[in-house]
């Protein structure tokens, strides 16, 4: 038996002295490759950090990034893919490349992503905002898709620009998904 | 697995000072748990750490914090200023519980 009580520490980490803070560049938007950086930002939040999320709102079309809305997996040139029943047997690169295929993979990887009761994407970043992490869009990815901030999900604090994320991520852990 | 002293009783833990016996907490033993951590436990706090118990009890594990909102019906922001800096350990170190073992 200890002598003194053992007591697990809680430090929290966002504040001095440890200051740890993380940013997370989010550059990619298919629904696979979303998931990511949502969950490490999240345990991060929750773990004290102060947590910076930078989207860069590429997606596979006009509205599937994950600052907007629901992103998809494409099986296409993903050679990670394959069936939850059948992990040797990876899904034929080609199929992805039928039309439905897209939809199908995306309903399903949907919900087994559900069935651990995971959030959506859109869920997600709010869930994440509640928590206390920044959000900030990418000002090119943005230009380049010439979008309004009226699309933006409401979270997101400001588009900003590559230089812009310097100063926000100066003395950051920065992770690149 | 050591033991350690909480409020004149030994209570078992792991080597992070988590309790590890279900059974040895009780609602005294949680207000202690929350002084050693610095918390001052309302109401509210008490519904949280209720619910958490009652729901590892029917499934062994530890509820995460989003488990803690969708289920158990409390805000997000609320369960961060309610326990601040580490909601999830916080939580599960003072109803007795082991640390959530899910990622989100």
């Amino acid at each position: 038996m200890t002598e003194t009580t053992l007591v697990p520490s809680f430090t929290d980490e966002a504040k001095p002295p440890a200051g740890r803070k993380l940013a997370i560049i989010c550059s990619k938007g298919n629904l696979d490759m979303a998931y990511p950086g949502l969950i490490l930002g999240n345990a991060a939040v929750g773990e004290g950090i102060e947590v910076h999320l930078f989207l860069h709102l590429l997606g596979d079309g006009h509205d599937h990034h994950p600052a907007l809305a629901q992103p998809q997996v494409q099986p296409l040139g993903n050679t990670a893919m394959h069936l939850p029943q059948a992990p040797t047997m990876p899904l034929p690169a080609l199929m992805g490349a039928i039309p439905g295929v897209t939809k199908f993979a995306t309903s399903m990887m949907r919900k087994q992503i559900a069935d651990l009761d995971v959030p959506t994407v859109p869920e997600f970043l709010e869930l994440m905002h509640e928590s206390g992490v920044h959000l900030w869009a990418c000002r090119m990815s943005f230009d380049m898709m010439q979008l309004n901030e009226a699309d933006l999900y409401e979270g997101v604090e400001a588009v900003i620009s590559a230089s812009d994320f310097m100063e926000i991520a100066e003395g950051a852990q920065v992770i690149f998904i | 697995m050591p033991t350690t002293m909480i409020g004149r009783r030994p209570i078992d833990v792991n080597d992070e000072g988590f309790l590890t016996a279900y059974d040895q907490w009780d609602e005294e033993l949680g207000a202690t748990l929350a002084e050693l951590i610095g918390l001052e436990l309302t109401d509210r706090h008490w519904q949280v750490l209720r619910f958490l118990r009652a729901d590892y009890a029917g499934r062994k594990e530890t509820a995460t914090l989003r488990r803690t909102s969708t289920l158990g019906g409390f805000g997000i922001k609320e369960l961060f200023t309610l326990f601040p800096g580490k909601p999830a350990k916080k939580m599960a170190y003072v109803a007795g519980l082991p640390k959530p073992k899910g990622c989100v």
